[in-house]
Parts: structure tokens; sequence; C-alpha cells
């Protein structure tokens, strides 16, 4: 029998650490400029970028899937010397500023970079300053949260199942598809999640690698550092719009995929 | 190597000639106006200086120079971008002077009515086009920005180098597409340091600064694109006595010796 009154001693630093959270979203709201929102909401490049931002966040997230959930896997279940190294490997994009992050790409794929001098001269292939670059950027520091959620929802699930397939002949990839995934299928939404939410915010390595053109490598996270250079209102509103879409795409979401036991 | 000798060993005369000045600073700050306080300088303590970024390098030794030169004082920074600084003293950082980048930044601060005083413009920077050293796409004029097959980084529209840029090719009568619009003029120069774009339009210190990497060039147009540096003391700063002080240094001969050599413009 559980008690229904939570203690106290959890209780009070919970509601204190969700008022943290909460509050600068309360200021936003407090300055915003509510008599003039329709109209700022209309003006042109607004919507492009918000689009902009959409689309290469989910494009972001599906790259992530296809290559991070496998290597989450081989962190997850493969033993391999160096393992520990790989998983440390995994997170720098994490520790790394942002902006670093995307002087790094521009020196592997930039137009003089390691691979993009050779993707330019073999194939026209230039990444900088394109919605291509964008993804790349924002997978690159989004891609740490899928595979870390990922594989802790590897390591928490009872590798007894997979055994068992194994035991009745199942190969580890009819294992992996049949088995494993279907029973971390919430951990990966919840990575997928994290992982789109932060390519949605994702500002320096975007700005640092795919540069900033309107309508093309725009996101709404520049748009608003940009606004804030001359109209701290416009940058509000544009981060209160950006805010609703994503809580919005996130609440859905949620409802459907990721269903609370 | 060479180079940081040089100004190591440049460092060390101006701050040897600095002290040797010392006493003629204080005489001009006695005999300001506002500095009516007991202390012969009229600056001790602590004096917090928010400067815009393309400052970083000149004001950092002008803050070694002034603390030389006044005994008893630590001036503490803080480099970024005007607009930032600018919204930061506007919500009551305790700046006790600003310098801003660009006229319009210190308007803010002026219109909301967190300046002491009057802004005094201390220089002015050019624009200059960058481009990778020895120049290997042949350009010379504004017109060359817009050859096809020509990547350029501009500085945005929103920010003062962009603003500058677009009057200078405006007066070029030049349409120029760029790859990207840059958040500061370091991002624009970066791009063409890293070689990802053929040239872009910086100020002629950020150039001077980078020099090992790129050229600048000079260009006719960018007298119609001047950017003004206006500094102020910050009405409710902690240290006012002290701001006043440095901002009387920043307008002294000496330090005036160090902007320029950075490729400053005195007014």
């Amino acid at each position: 029998m559980r008690s229904r009154q939570a203690p106290l001693a959890l209780l009070l630093p919970a509601l204190l650490g969700l008022l943290f959270l909460v509050l600068p979203l309360v200021g936003l709201l407090y300055r915003a400029p509510w008599t003039t929102l329709p109209e700022r909401l209309t003006e042109p490049g607004i919507l492009n970028a918000l689009r902009l931002s959409l689309l290469t966040a989910t494009l972001a997230t599906a790259g992530c899937l296809v290559l991070g959930v496998p290597l989450a896997w081989l962190l997850a279940r493969v033993t391999f010397p160096g393992r520990r190294v790989v998983r440390a490997l995994v997170t720098v994009p994490l520790v790394l500023p942002p902006v670093v992050g995307g002087v790094a790409l521009l020196l592997v794929f930039g137009r003089r970079g390691l691979i993009g001098e050779w993707l330019d001269s073999a194939f026209g292939i230039t990444l900088p300053f394109t919605t291509a670059g964008v993804v790349l950027a924002e997978a690159f520091v989004a891609m740490p949260f899928l595979i870390i959620s990922v594989e802790g929802a590897l390591r928490g699930a009872d590798a007894r199942y997979e055994e068992a397939a194994a035991t009745l002949g199942a190969g580890r990839w009819t294992t992996f598809t049949r088995v494993t995934l279907p029973l971390v299928a919430p951990g990966v939404a919840a990575g997928a999640v994290l992982c789109w939410a932060r390519a949605l915010g994702e500002f320096g390595a975007t700005i640092t690698f795919a540069g900033n053109f309107p309508g093309r490598t725009q996101t709404m996270p520049l748009a608003v550092y940009l606004a804030l250079e001359t109209d701290l209102e416009a940058a509000i509103v544009l981060s209160l719009l950006l805010l609703f879409v994503s809580v919005v795409v996130l609440a859905s979401l949620r409802d459907k995929w990721i269903s609370s036991p | 190597m060479r180079a940081r000798w040089i100004s190591v060993v440049l460092a060390a005369v101006t701050a040897v000639a600095l002290t040797a000045c010392g006493s003629d600073a204080a005489d001009t700050a006695t005999t300001a106006p506002t500095g009516g306080s007991s202390s012969a300088a009229g600056a001790s303590g602590e004096i917090t200086v928010f400067a815009a970024a393309s400052l970083t390098g000149t004001f950092t030794q002008i803050g070694k120079d002034f603390e030389a030169a006044n005994p008893g004082t630590t001036v503490t920074f803080s480099f970024a971008g005007s607009s930032a600084l600018a919204t930061q003293i506007n919500q009551g950082a305790p700046a006790d002077v600003f310098a801003s980048a660009a006229p319009a930044n210190m308007k803010t601060v002026t219109d909301a009515g967190n300046a002491d005083g009057t802004p005094t413009v201390f220089v002015k920077n050019q624009l200059v086009i960058a481009v990778p050293k020895g120049n290997p796409k042949n350009i010379s004029t504004l017109a060359g920005l817009a050859q096809p097959g020509v990547k350029v980084a501009l500085c945005a529209p929103q920010v003062p180098c962009g603003a500058a840029a677009q009057k200078a090719l405006q007066a070029a009568n030049v349409t120029v597409t760029p790859v990207t619009q840059e958040q500061d003029v370091k991002a624009a120069l970066s791009k063409v340091t890293l070689g990802e774009v053929d040239a872009a339009l910086v100020y002629r210190t950020d150039a001077k600064a980078a020099a090992s990497d790129v050229d600048g060039i000079e260009f006719p147009e960018s007298s119609s694109a001047i950017n003004e540096y206006p500094i102020v003391v910050v009405k409710n700063g902690p240290n006012k006595a002290g701001g006043q002080a440095f901002v009387n240094y920043v307008m002294s001969e000496p330090a005036r010796k160090v902007l320029t050599d950075a490729g400053f413009q005195t007014p």
C-alpha cells in the first residue's frame, strides 16, 4: 500500500525545480507584445524559418535513428575492446560547445575539409550554406541524446527474451527486429523526441557550419538571434512560436507513441 | 613567433611610457568637471567595462595600460555583441562604461535613460574586402564580389557590419547575393580564413588582426559606410568615478595610439 501523500523532502525540491524551469517561460509570456502579435506572426520570413526548422529537425532525427539505434545496440550488446572509449566518444558533441562543433564540421565537411574537398571535386557537392548542411549540423549535436537513451533502454531491457529467441533459432538480425526493437520502443521514442527537440533548438553548430541565409539555412533559432539584434519583442514572438509549435508536436506524439504503462 | 615578441616588447614599452605620463592623466582627470571627488585621479577599485567584441584586442591592452597608470584600479571587461550588451545594461547589469560598435545600440541605452551624459565617438571603423591570402580570385573592387562563381559572406543586415555593407554596396551600385549572412563580423571573417567563401566584407581592424590568413582590400565606397564607436559612462554603474576616468583615458593620446595601430581611425 503506497502512501498517498508525497514526502515533503521530495515534493519541495520537485516544485522548486519545476518553478525554476517554468519561470523563464513566464518571463517570455509576460513581456510578449500581445496586441501586435498577429501582425508580427504574419511577417514574411517567419513561416519560412519555422518550416525550415521543422523540416531539418525531422530529417536530422530520421538520420540519427538510422545511425544511432544500431550504434546504441552495439554499445549495449556487443563486447569489444575499447567500448568504454567509444562510449565516451559518443558524448563528445554533448560536451563540445556547439560553435566549436560547427568549426569542426567545417574542417571535415567544408570546402577545404578532409572529406569536403573530395566531395566537392568528385561529385560537386558542397555542404556548408545548404539545407543539407543544417541537417548535418543538427544531427551531429542531437545524436548523442538518442544514443544515450536507446542504450539505457537496451541495458535495462531483459536480455533473456533475446536469449530465448536465439535458442528458438532466430538469428541476431531477426532477434533485433522482432524482439529487441519492440522491447525498447518506448526508449527509442523518448530518445527520438529528445533528439528532435535538441535539433529544433540548435543554434551554434548550425550558424557556424551552414551559415545564415533566409529560406535556405535560417532556422528559427537563427531568426531569433538576429531579431534580438534589433527588436527584443520580435525575438520574444519568434521564441514563443517555436516553443508553442514544439510543445504541440511533442505533446501529440507523446500520446500517440509513448503510452505510459 | 617573431610577431609575438614584438608585441610583448611594444606592450612593455607602452606600459613604461604610460607610467611616465600617469601624473598627467591624473591632472586632466581632476580638472574634468565630473571628477569632484576626493581622490586625486578619481579612479579606484574595480571598473567594469562593457565593450563591443571588435574592441577585444585593443581594450584589453588599454585596460592594462590604464591599470598601470592608475594604481589601485582593476578593469574588468565583458566583451560581446553591442546589442547584447545594450540589452544587459538596460536590464540592470552592473556596468560602469559602455563602448558600443554602433550608434544604434548606444541609442537603446540612452533612450532608456541609462547613460550618464552624452556618448562620445572615440573611433571609427571602415569596411574592407577580406580575401584569402594571395587573393586567389583576383578581387579588387566591390563589383568583383558580384562575379559568378565567387562565394561571398556578408554580415546580416540586422548587425552593424551588415548594415554598413549594404550601404557600401548601394553606393557602388552592386548587387551581391551572399551565400550566408553571418551573425557578426568575426564569423564572416572566419568563413574566409577557413576557405569556405572567397570574400567577405569585414572591418579593417578585423582584417588587420587576421593578416596572416587574409588580405584586406580597401575600396572607395567604404567612406559612405563608416561605422562610429560611441562610449559613455553608465548612469547606475557601481563605480561611476572610475568609469569616467576610464572614458577620459580612452580619449587620451596613448590609448588612441593603441586603437590606430589596430586599424581604427580616430575622429
